[in-house]
């Protein structure tokens, strides 16, 4: 099955990525997966990426959706140089999804920084592809 | 007329009461997938071949599967050893201290990411990492900030460091020596077991190869003059955690303790002199039975590979000794009090499976690090186990179980047979070097998923019986001041020190890591006059080069 997008017919494309120190990816790992099984077109950065080089890999690979995976803890020094990156880089219609070890506290302010969902531990994979789907048919198409 | 045999029982009296009121499951299975009859009998251990002698025995003879001591708790229990770090090196060292006052035994050492890595805390990819995960030790000041107060002759400590792990070695040798503690008299572990990094957890630096040299550099020195140092803890928890099944994590785990005993013959050790510090680092999961039988497994499969594999004498490089904790996948965010009971029935099967130290989880841990309260909490759970429950007074007690041996048989055959395989591509590191482990894990973990989201595999609290969650209280923060604090610290260092000296004593470390030299007395000389932990893996770098990262998911 392509998830394809309704207007272009494209399929989603999808970076997931691991930013930080962090070598904790089996969640990444296993989300990358039901994401490809879902018919989107995932490329998965490996582990221990900058804000630079995610950026730059959304960019060149053209993806309509970045999801990263933290939790180490290191979410609030991290995640808004992505923000401001994807900004400076006119990249803001890339939806940002993150999900981790990331305490209630913290998810307004990261959600106040264009991040679209924080999802926490015990989120099902389905209802990661059905928010992202959602998401870009809100967007007007992939 | 009663049945005779198991066959004739499961026709005339088990069949027909199914039939009547049928099983919860079609299939019951373990977490490894091995499928568990309703009963099991002397027949089953029979058809397996049981030999009580050789492959069960009494409890400190060969093959030790029913324990590597004689009376296993009766002397002395386990060691409590509950893992942390965090901020600074100043507020772990209040903790190390609390915990010691609260009755915890030994230490054991987190540190932060960049310590791990090889970053000092002012390094670029440090940003955000300082002090989050564990504690940051950048030179020998930092080591004797922690240590402050703490006899370093009286501790054992344990070190979850695997590719710095020879630097913090030094550190913590020099340290001690500052204390007036000799080499000859601190104990305690690292963990440098840097193969299980390439597969799960990836703290790695440099490739595979050079830093399977800078491994058995450890083994080495500390076979010359650190006696009562575990030189290496090889490690099936994070493999497991990141996916793998019992059987797997114990597979993945003698294949790289194989390949750690090949180096270290081929660097001219022999097997018996650095074979006794050789310790291991186990789960323990949920499916209590099964992971009882994998720890008498593993302690069979040891001796076994120890003795015939590599002709080992001493009993004493037979005797599988390891630690265990509790299993931090397990945890959920979804009420966490629940994690209270999985961490008991977890710590359990270690404790009825010989553990030798443990490390019991705490209920916040999927939510934030652990709280000072859970962590206490944590440790009551070892106590009772340990001094109310009656589990510490008996050696093996499930011995002899047919469900128990049956299992332990099960497993270690599975494990066996996977062994088989890694060996035929050629052992564990070029096994790493292909992508197999992780690859099997990969599928595992997938699999493992997919029976929780259909339901096939329950979670109380996540998949079933939920209740609208409530908020949590009283999460425990990183203090983000510390980060700024051991940075300054650092600056100070590098404008204090001998820069003469530091220069050289680098110099030399890039000398003799391009021979074959041992490392350890160099790393030694730079640690003495105050290298940091960046420069010195940096010389290495330069040398041995850095570890790409893999793609595939």
């Amino acid at each position: 099955m392509q998830d394809n997008d309704s207007s272009t017919g494209r399929p989603i494309r999808v970076l997931v990525a691991k930013p930080g120190l962090d070598g904790h990816d089996r969640g990444a790992k296993v989300i990358a997966r039901a994401l490809r099984d879902s018919g989107m077109e995932v490329i998965y950065t490996g582990i221990r990426q900058s804000p630079q080089m995610i950026t730059q890999a959304a960019a060149q690979e053209d993806v309509d959706v970045i999801g990263m995976s933290i939790l180490s803890g290191a979410h609030l020094e991290i995640l808004p140089e992505i923000m401001k990156l994807l900004r400076e880089q006119g990249m803001d219609d890339v939806i940002v999804v993150v999900g981790g070890i990331i305490p209630e506290v913290d998810r307004q302010p990261l959600k106040d920084l264009g991040i679209s969902e924080v999802f926490g531990p015990g989120t099902t994979t389905g209802s990661i592809v059905e928010f992202i789907q959602e998401k870009i048919k809100e967007r007007g198409g992939a | 007329m009663p049945s005779t045999d198991k066959k004739q029982w499961k026709r005339d009296t088990l069949d027909p009461s199914v039939k009547k009121f049928p099983e919860r499951r079609e299939n019951f299975q373990t977490d490894s997938g091995l499928n568990i009859d309703p009963l099991y009998s002397p027949e089953d251990l029979q058809a397996q071949g049981l030999d009580y002698d050789n492959d069960l025995g009494y409890p400190g003879e060969y093959p030790y599967t029913r324990g590597v001591q004689p009376n296993t708790y009766r002397g002395r229990v386990w060691t409590m050893r509950q893992y942390s770090g965090y901020g600074s090196a100043a507020e772990t060292n209040e903790r190390f201290r609390y915990l010691l006052d609260q009755g915890q035994t030994g230490l054991s050492i987190a540190f932060d990411l960049p310590t791990q890595i090889g970053y000092d805390s002012d390094h670029l990819l440090a940003k955000g990492e300082v002090g989050k995960v564990g504690v940051p030790i950048c030179s020998l000041v930092d080591m004797e900030t922690l240590f402050d107060g703490i006899p370093m002759d009286k501790v054992s400590t344990s070190m979850t460091i695997n590719a710095t792990a020879s630097l913090l070695l030094c550190f913590y040798i020099v340290a001690a020596r500052n204390q007036g503690v000799s080499e000859e008299q601190i104990s305690g572990t690292v963990q440098n077991d840097i193969l299980k990094e390439y597969i799960a957890r990836g703290t790695y630096a440099y490739p595979p190869r050079p830093s399977m040299r800078l491994v058995v550099d450890v083994f080495k020195y500390c076979a010359e003059n650190v006696p009562k140092w575990n030189t290496i803890s090889i490690s099936g928890y994070h493999m497991r955690e990141a996916g793998a099944t019992a059987v797997q994590e114990l597979a993945f785990t003698f294949a790289n303790a194989i390949a750690y005993v090949e180096q270290a013959l081929n660097a001219g050790l022999k097997i018996d002199d650095f074979g006794p510090r050789l310790s291991f680092f186990f789960v323990a999961q949920n499916n209590l039975f099964e992971e009882v039988a994998k720890f008498r497994a593993a302690r069979r499969m040891w001796a076994r590979i120890m003795k015939e594999r590599f002709g080992a004498k001493d009993p004493r490089s037979m005797m599988l000794r390891f630690h265990t904790q509790t299993a931090g996948v397990s945890l959920t965010a979804q009420q966490p009090d629940n994690n209270l009971i999985r961490c008991t029935i977890q710590a359990l099967s270690a404790i009825l499976g010989g553990s030798q130290s443990l490390h019991v989880n705490s209920r916040d841990e999927a939510l934030a690090l652990p709280s000072e309260d859970s962590v206490q909490l944590s440790l009551r759970t070892q106590q009772i186990l340990a001094f109310e429950s009656g589990v510490s007074d008996v050696v093996d007690p499930l011995g002899g179980s047919y469900y128990i041996e049956s299992l332990t048989n099960e497993l270690e055959a599975q494990a066996l047979e996977y062994i088989k395989r890694i060996d035929d591509l050629g052992g564990s590191v070029a096994a790493i070097e292909q992508g197999f482990q992780v690859r099997e894990i990969g599928d595992s973990a997938y699999m493992h998923r997919q029976e929780v989201e259909s339901g096939d595999r329950t979670i109380v609290g996540v998949n079933r019986f939920t209740t609208e969650e409530l908020p949590i209280e009283g999460l425990m923060r990183v203090n983000e001041e510390a980060a700024r604090v051991q940075v300054e610290r650092l600056e100070k260092l590098r404008k204090e020190r001998d820069d003469g000296k530091v220069k050289a004593s680098l110099e030399r470390l890039e000398q003799v890591a391009q021979t074959e030299e041992n490392t350890v007395p160099a790393i030694l000389g730079c640690v003495e006059n105050y290298c940091t932990l960046g420069e010195i893996s940096q010389v290495f770098r330069g040398v041995f080069g850095e570890q790409e990262g893999t793609l595939s998911f």
